[in-house]
């Protein structure tokens, strides 16, 4: 359904007198390939700077790519949204991190459910308080919610509200950019379990922006690593808990806080975590991670590896499986 | 018999607002021993903050600090002159913010702040220039971050998340303390970074034989880093236990909805997550202040305040079934 291939996003670096820097540039995404099928989740983890963000804001169509192709079922889409037709808008949505700062705290509940559908011309006199009370059903809101402001809800309920500003048009995919991370772990759950509702109900395709590999494992059914913007490794989630090949999965997985003895036995024990994510300006020669893989040899301080499928679906980018 | 460190007796702590006085603490009681690591675990808004922050008498001019005692080494704290309070907060407590970047000074290096700490600290020899910067260059590699003489020349925009992050624990255990406060300190930190400051923590704190208090909101890093964990709602500790004890059974219902809405590595989907959100402080329910969202409400939760009770050696549980 949707395809992105040797996708790049670079940023130019300006100094300080605002002049633009030749040859420096901020590589939030660098090369990555992957695909989405439908009613699929697939799961961007990584860290802070890896660009998984970038890649979700680059489909959604808020950059341009710096190189590559995005194609959304055959239509090539690595355009912004301002040349993008508004029925292609309408298909992909997005949830961001924070809900209080992506509603307007100056419009009501249903002044931002309502715009949406206008854009979209999806709405006629008769049918518009219908829809909207129905748009807050979906996210189990009471029809009062429509009359009040963000300023007064709870953390979680704006949340809800943005899903359902994300639902508006009937998209076929939503981007969800780490939705529950500013959430509280009782709030979470709930949303979590909405989310999988909703996309039995609606066929929904998710591409879930996260750091937390435990809610990956469950709620996603595929899962990429990301790091340097770069893809390290791509595999669906069961076997990917089950197999981790990559250092750097083995690392997050190392050093993920669990509560139960049954976690702990599924954490790698042999890796542990070192050193800091480098600057996407300055990215080490050869394989980017090789500044803190405990496995690191000559080789992997010269030449880049790339994607390899070692087994069907699961691909990983590591001169260990060459 | 062990040495208590801190004792906090009934404390209650309300706050002014306009539209009345919002009743936080609700008769919080803790004690920590000599050289024992705890965690306060609770969700946003649940009073963990307040209560460290009343124990160094740091809390805003709104607070006000209603009732209770709060004993370090036998002594009030709450009844200290101003004198002497800022002699436990030189020698004694330390605490660790949940923002290095907010609680470091963007205009002085690093060098300047942290001898500042050391000059104040009444270690021997501290007047001296020399002694100040060994002790300072002593704890930056003993919080494992690399080059100290030249970081200290850094100023703190200079350095990443992490190390700022380290910087602050090297503040706080430069010199010998008693008491070291956490709070949150790897909320805004990556996984595998986040994995490598609590390691720092829990070394150096043993090392030093200073006695931890953690805060978080997650359940897993509490696991990790600390020998007993309080779990606080709405102003009340309502559960406390060593964490084998803990993770072994659960009494209070709120600490059981708490440790199913977490997702675990192992799969298995998320709970439903608990209903209801925290109670208005401005007007608290009168009984128990989980009763409102608790499944397994009585009569008497409605009317009265259950008290923390032992049920089982040390395990001690807020709740009228037990």
């Amino acid at each position: 359904m949707l395809e992105v291939r040797r996708l790049k996003k670079y940023f130019p670096i300006y100094s300080a007198g605002g002049v633009k820097q030749k040859g420096i540039f901020v590589k939030a995404v660098d090369g990555i390939d992957f695909s989405i099928s439908e009613d699929e989740t697939l799961a961007l983890v990584g860290e802070s700077g890896s660009g998984k963000s970038t890649t979700a804001y680059t489909i959604a169509g808020m950059y341009s790519a710096t190189e590559g192709k995005i194609s959304f079922r055959g239509k090539d889409i690595s355009n912004i949204t301002s040349k993008r037709s508004l029925r292609l808008k309408k298909e992909i949505q997005m949830v961001f991190q924070d809900p209080g700062t992506t509603l307007n705290p100056q419009r009501s509940v249903r002044q931002i459910l309502r715009l949406p559908l206008q854009i979209h011309v999806m709405l006629n006199r008769k049918n518009e308080e219908d829809r909207l009370i129905n748009l807050l059903n979906f996210v189990e809101l009471p029809p009062d919610f429509l009359y009040k402001y963000p300023t007064n809800i709870g953390g979680g309920e704006k949340q809800m509200v943005a899903i359902a500003r994300a639902l508006a048009t009937n998209p076929s995919i939503i981007i969800l950019d780490e939705p529950t991370s500013a959430l509280d772990v009782s709030i979470q759950a709930k949303i979590i379990n909405m989310l999988l509702e909703l996309q039995k109900k609606f066929n929904l395709t998710y591409i879930f922006i996260t750091h937390d590999l435990s809610l990956v494992r469950n709620f996603a059914t595929r899962v990429a690593i990301m790091y340097l913007g770069k893809i390290a490794e791509i595999a669906p989630t069961s076997q990917f808990f089950l197999k981790p090949k990559h250092p750097y999965t083995k690392m997050l997985l190392s050093s993920i806080p669990v509560i139960s003895n049954e976690e702990e036995k599924l954490k790698q024990k042999k890796i542990k975590s070192q050193g800091e994510i480098p600057s996407p300006v300055d990215i080490p020669p050869g394989c980017s991670f090789n500044t803190r893989c405990p496995m690191a040899y000559d080789k992997c301080y010269k030449i880049d590896p790339v994607m390899k499928e070692i087994e069907p679906d699961h691909m990983v980018r590591c001169h260990l499986f060459d | 018999m062990k040495e208590i460190v801190v004792e906090v007796k009934d404390l209650h702590v309300w706050f002014k607002t306009f539209a009345g006085y919002a009743r936080v603490l609700n008769g919080v009681n803790l004690s920590i021993n000599k050289g024992e690591r705890i965690s306060i675990v609770g969700e946003t808004g649940c009073g963990k903050t307040t209560t460290v922050k009343a124990m160094l008498q740091i809390l805003a001019k709104q607070a006000k600090i209603k009732k209770g005692e709060i004993l370090f080494q036998g002594k009030d704290l709450l009844k200290m002159r101003k004198k002497e309070l800022k002699e436990v907060r030189k020698h004694e407590i330390s605490m660790i913010f949940q923002d290095p970047t907010a609680a470091l000074n963007p205009v002085f290096t690093i060098n300047q702040q942290l001898l500042e700490v050391i000059k104040y600290s009444g270690v021997k020899g501290s007047n001296r220039k020399e002694v100040q910067k060994k002790l300072a260059i002593k704890s930056l590699k003993e919080t494992s971050l690399p080059d100290p003489e030249r970081l200290l020349n850094n100023y703190p925009f200079q350095l990443s998340g992490g190390m700022r992050q380290r910087m602050c624990i090297a503040m706080s255990l430069a010199t010998p303390r008693s008491l070291v406060i956490a709070d949150e300190p790897t909320t805004n930190l990556d996984v595998t970074i986040q994995e490598q400051i609590l390691q720092i923590l829990k070394k150096r704190t043993k090392e030093k034989g200073s006695s931890l208090i953690l805060i978080t909101h997650s359940l897993g890093v509490a696991r990790e880093a600390t020998d007993r964990i309080y779990i606080m709602y709405a102003g009340n500790m309502v559960e406390t236990a060593t964490t084998i004890e803990l993770f072994k059974n659960q009494y209070h219902p709120y600490t059981k909805g708490l440790i199913s809405c977490i997702p675990k590595l192992s799969g298995g989907g998320v709970a439903e997550g608990i209903p209801g959100r925290l109670p208005n402080y401005l007007d608290p329910p009168i009984g128990c202040r989980f009763a409102p969202r608790c499944f397994n409400v009585m009569e008497r939760c409605k009317k009265e305040k259950p008290e923390l009770k032992d049920v089982e050696n040390g395990h001690k549980v807020a709740c009228f079934l037990y």
